[in-house]
């Protein structure tokens, strides 16, 4: 069983050290900076995390510096206008960067308990780039903003 | 010495939503990153967080590599009973980092 398994196994690492390859070739000259999401690998990570439900603009307020100085730790804040109640209230935010290696920054989950849905954090931004925040809802509408960031120094 | 630190007020209101914040002490090396000879450093990320109220979870995250080292969290809760809050970090190899704190609502 397991053997038949690990067949298709091969040609999988093939493909991985393939486009791995690939990767680094594209980059030639790119100093040793990692491979970067592209936004269509955003837009893939957000419609597998919102649920496939169409990411509408409004509710949510994504608050960042124009320009980061220091790519390594910039401060975020998201908040989403929402009652928190029971029947209505956001179950999960997530985050995600265009221009970083990987897409997604981080998710949370909340719910009525939090009495609002807001947080703050620190994040890494590789260069100049789109930070977008969405907003997923108890009844899964998802909401979304989006904001540009000029980074003077990259931090990943 | 514990690596995380955490603030939320001592006293509250019954239904009011307090802030909590927390900072926690760590690398949070991404595997991408290599050292002076040109070798990757191996990942260590802190990769999840749980703040559990009375043993409720009230906010919970999945971090990925683009989370700053030595994260520094805001959130809220609303505060509905006395009692224990209690917050964990759980790192790529399952490590676990704890810290609590109590409340007092009237």
């Amino acid at each position: 069983m397991s053997r038949d398994k690990k067949t298709p196994g091969i040609g999988r690492r093939e493909m991985l050290l393939a486009s791995a390859a690939l990767l680094a070739f594209s980059k030639v000259g790119g100093l040793s900076s990692p491979a970067q999401a592209t936004p269509a690998d955003v837009a893939e990570a957000v419609k597998k995390l919102a649920g496939n439900a169409a990411v509408k603009p409004g509710k949510v307020t994504l608050d960042l510096p124009e320009i980061a100085e220091n790519g390594a730790t910039v401060p975020l804040k998201v908040s989403v206008e929402s009652p928190m109640s029971d029947k209505d209230h956001v179950k999960a935010i997530h985050i995600f960067a265009e221009g970083n290696p990987r897409p997604t920054v981080l998710s949370v989950k909340i719910g009525p308990r939090a009495g609002k849905a807001e947080f703050s954090i620190r994040i890494r931004l590789a260069q100049s780039q789109n930070v977008q925040a969405v907003a997923v809802m108890n009844d899964g509408q998802a909401f979304g903003a989006k904001k540009e960031v000029k980074v003077t120094a990259g931090g990943c | 010495m514990s690596a995380a630190q955490v603030r939320v007020p001592a006293q509250a209101k019954k239904g009011e939503v307090i802030e909590i914040k927390t900072r926690v002490t760590h690398d949070m090396e991404t595997g991408l990153r290599k050292d002076e000879k040109g070798k990757a450093i191996p990942r260590l990320m802190l990769k999840s967080f749980v703040c559990k109220y009375n043993g409720t979870p009230v906010f919970e995250a999945d971090f990925d590599t683009s989370v700053s080292a030595n994260p520094m969290m805001t959130f809220f809760t609303v505060a509905t009973e006395s009692g224990k809050l209690e917050f964990t970090w759980t790192d790529d190899n399952g490590v676990q980092i704890k810290e609590e704190a109590a409340i007092s609502v009237s």
